[in-house]
């Protein structure tokens, strides 16, 4: 699984610009010539890491048995939650089958992995099926702790005020049903985040900004309180952003709570409860968007690859920041939201680093030494109303990064970069998922 | 490989109108093309009369236009926010407006023929 964010590579905006201009309609290149191999590889996790990398392994190698193994058959758009969530569009925007984007060449186990052996290089499947591996390519994506929060019921999601963006599509879509009828009506508006990190963590901070939208314009916002409960003390973890949305928050009356990590929410009295320094705090509401702690999946945890020094309640496998190479087991590499990099849990994140560890493993089986190094790059298009977003793109160094300096501001909130999160991530991210960007 | 091709350039567009209107949109603007050159090489040049008549259709075009695109991207006329928003909305009027000039000279040329 990978985070909300999709970025849109330069070429491809100037490209559109040029709306079929002869630049655009030049062959992209990357026609080398496979690599002969017989190199067995697995991949955990057929998400937008795991469908990307088969399909470019795919391509670029001859001879190899490429292995991918997931249980799941619904494939996810996941950053289409949050426009699902704002009611723009129905659940089935994000649904397609995982199978629909697996290559031919490459054999799908569809059943999870119950144990990962790195010493032994071997994976067990859930069915007992022992696959045995020259590397390991881990795109397993995240798993979302919801019995972490106590009194959460992923069956009332949609009723009494209670939302689950995150959930999955038809969570996100009853979420919307909730966000619909409390802006209608108007109260006690509660948003927030978990302490762990988290896919797309510009994700709260934009559905606050669109329920606010959606609640200005049916009238209710002026008799609504909003209130955005962060885990600590930034609202961001870039702080140029982070600088740049409080201004935002201040401007449309959203309340910040510094330091507030929720625990615990009470769907029938609609009271939340949070842990914050002074100890338990309670806040009433009539909606809120509950998102869990966030952690690497257990058969990842358990396999001793993650960091025992980061994280450690979390579990994100030690890997290289440049190389996305694990640092204990060289045959075996991280893609998406399962790296223990400091940035990097985003969809654009991952277009970014399937290029990276398919250099430094097509290089390994050559004789060479890769070269390509992943630089931290995540991008989110932080929608701060409906039909205006600002292209947030940063780095490990939290320097921004913008695609199109000079062009398109960063930190502007402007309709153009609304366009692209609406109508041109998708895409993009489908070409991504078929190797072909 | 952060590149462009054809076919993901196409994919964005197919995703943005659906992929019968995208394509239908394709084969009316090479349609109109194709029968503005046909009017321009039957009449040996650019009547300019003619033209100056057709112009009168681009403001209509060129609200056709921005209307189409506010419409299938739940976009409004108030979420212009900086220069380059300005500078989309300056494109698309201008594609719109010349689209209909075209359209309103070929039919213009229609006409003409069947009064000669």
């Amino acid at each position: 699984m990978t985070g909300h964010h999709l970025e849109i590579g330069r070429r491809q905006l100037l490209g559109l610009a040029a709306a079929g201009g002869v630049a655009a309609l030049l062959p992209a290149g990357g026609n080398a010539a496979p690599v002969r191999t017989n190199a067995r590889i697995v991949i955990l996790g057929a998400g937008a890491a795991g469908a990307a990398m088969a399909n470019r392994l795919a391509a670029r190698l001859d001879g190899a048995s490429i292995t991918i193994v997931d249980g799941r058959r619904e494939h996810w758009y996941q950053p289409g939650f949050t426009l699902i969530a704002a009611g723009l569009k129905p659940a089935g925007y994000s649904v397609s089958t995982t199978g629909q984007w697996l290559p031919r060449p490459v054999r799908w186990i569809q059943e999870y992995a119950a144990a990962i052996d790195p010493v032994a290089q071997r994976v067990t499947t859930e069915s007992g099926e022992a696959l045995d591996y020259d590397y390991l390519i881990l795109a397993t994506g995240l798993s979302l702790d919801w019995a972490a929060i106590q009194g959460f019921d992923m069956n009332m999601v949609g009723q009494s005020g209670l939302g689950a963006v995150y959930a999955g599509p038809q969570q996100a879509e009853a979420t919307w049903r909730a966000m619909d009828a409390f802006t209608r009506k108007g109260g006690a508006a509660l948003f927030c985040r978990p302490a762990t990190e988290m896919k797309c963590a510009g994700a709260p901070l934009k559905y606050t900004f669109i329920t606010d939208d959606r609640a200005r314009s049916h009238g209710t916002r002026a008799d609504s309180q909003f209130v955005y409960a962060s885990n600590n003390d930034a609202l961001f973890s870039v702080p140029v952003v982070n600088e740049k949305v409080k201004l935002l928050y201040r401007d449309r009356g959203v309340d910040v709570r510094w330091n507030h990590v929720l625990k615990a929410v009470d769907p029938a009295a609609r009271q939340a409860v949070f842990d914050t320094p002074e100890g338990e705090r309670s806040l009433d509401y009539d909606f809120i968007n509950v998102i869990p702690p966030q952690r690497a999946p257990a058969v990842v945890r358990e396999a001793g690859l993650s960091w025992a020094d980061k994280w450690v309640d979390q579990g994100w496998i030690e890997v290289d920041q440049a190389t996305l190479r694990h640092l204990r087991f060289p045959n075996v590499f991280g893609i998406g939201d399962i790296n223990g990099v400091p940035k990097g849990k985003t969809a654009a994140s991952v277009k970014w680093q399937v290029p990276v560890v398919e250099d430094h493993l097509v290089a390994e089986l050559q004789g060479r030494q890769g070269t390509a190094s992943y630089n931290g790059y995540t991008s989110c298009p932080l929608i701060t109303r409906i039909g205006r977003a600002m292209l947030v793109e940063f780095d490990y160094e939290n320097n921004l990064v913008p695609s199109f300096p000079g062009v398109i501001a960063p930190l502007e909130e402007l309709w153009v970069s609304w366009l692209m999160k609406e109508i041109a991530l998708k895409p993009t991210y489908n070409a991504m998922l078929r190797g072909r960007a | 490989m952060k590149e462009l091709t054809v076919a993901t350039l196409i994919a964005v567009f197919e995703e943005i109108l659906g992929r019968v209107t995208f394509w239908a949109l394709v084969a009316l603007a090479a349609v109109i093309t194709v029968l503005f050159l046909m009017t321009l090489i039957r009449e040996r040049g650019l009547l300019s009369r003619s033209f100056l008549r057709s112009q009168m259709w681009f403001p209509l075009g060129a609200v056709a236009m921005v209307w189409f695109v506010m419409r299938v991207t739940n976009s409004r006329l108030a979420d212009i926010g900086g220069p380059i928003d300005w500078f989309m909305l300056l494109g698309l009027g201008i594609w719109g407006g010349v689209g209909a000039v075209m359209w309103a000279y070929v039919i213009g040329g229609a006409i003409r023929r069947r009064t000669v």
